[in-house]
């Protein structure tokens, strides 16, 4: 039963958000990335040179592809929610905030895919 | 609202800058940045896949005195986030909330920003 009064239920006054997931994702993606990351940074240390050859053998050797492609998910996802979080506090307005809360998350989504797929086409495809 | 010329909250004109506060906004722009060079990785990996020609002009960008900056200002922004992340990671683990202890990590995570920073660009 809840203890809002008929008319802060009809103006949705108060907290109507569910933010323990948001919450406990971006602790989950973070430390994903802390891994991911400081495996990333290592790599390029690494690297011999950033020439196209050299970057385009180790983006296509099959344990790099795979972990770029978990740090190119992990990095959309952990943004996607920091974002989330700027738009809410900054963002008013019930039109402009839903708009961009919905820009964000498509934005996020399609550069995640983007990276995975240009990872995928680097492994997969021909030189 | 009728401007009444008092000062404003979070009154920055006559306030101190407590180090706990400058690392609660930095994390956030930090993470904004990231956001952006998140941008420029995926940039990266899709000239990668397309060929010679369009890696090429990419890293002529990226040489440029501008690219140049943005890579290391992205490399600072993500040292910073990381650290000022752990940081967080252990408040949640409910430790750490001494005001002595809170601005001790506070000036740990600046630190190790900056040693990680010029260690990662020297080692390059």
């Amino acid at each position: 039963m809840s203890v809002r009064s008929p008319l802060a239920r009809v103006l949705g006054s108060g907290s109507a958000k569910d933010g323990t997931d948001h919450w406990w994702m971006q602790r989950v993606s973070a430390v994903a990335l802390a891994f991911l990351g400081v495996w990333f940074l290592a790599e390029m240390l690494r690297l011999a040179d950033f020439g196209h050859a050299t970057v385009h053998a180790w983006v296509a050797a099959p344990m790099n592809a795979l972990l770029l492609s978990l740090l190119a998910v992990a990095l959309a996802y952990h943004s996607s929610l920091g974002v989330q979080v700027v738009i809410e506090d900054y963002v008013h307005g019930p039109f402009t905030k839903v708009v961009s809360l919905l820009l964000n998350r498509y934005a996020h989504i399609v550069v995640g895919a983007a990276a995975v797929f240009a990872v995928l086409r680097t492994a997969f495809g021909t030189a | 609202m009728k401007q009444s010329g008092r000062p404003l909250s979070p009154h920055l004109s006559i306030y101190r800058w407590p180090i706990t506060m400058v690392l609660s906004i930095l994390h956030r722009v930090t993470g904004i940045g990231l956001s952006l060079g998140l941008l420029a990785f995926t940039g990266w990996l899709m000239a990668v896949s397309s060929g010679e020609g369009y890696y090429g002009t990419l890293a002529d960008l990226f040489d440029s005195f501008v690219g140049r900056l943005l890579l290391v200002g992205w490399t600072a922004a993500f040292f910073l986030h990381f650290a000022n992340g752990i940081r967080h990671l252990v408040w949640d683990a409910g430790r750490g909330f001494e005001p002595s202890q809170a601005n001790a990590s506070g000036w740990s995570v600046v630190g190790l920003t900056i040693v990680l920073t010029l260690a990662f660009w020297w080692l390059l």
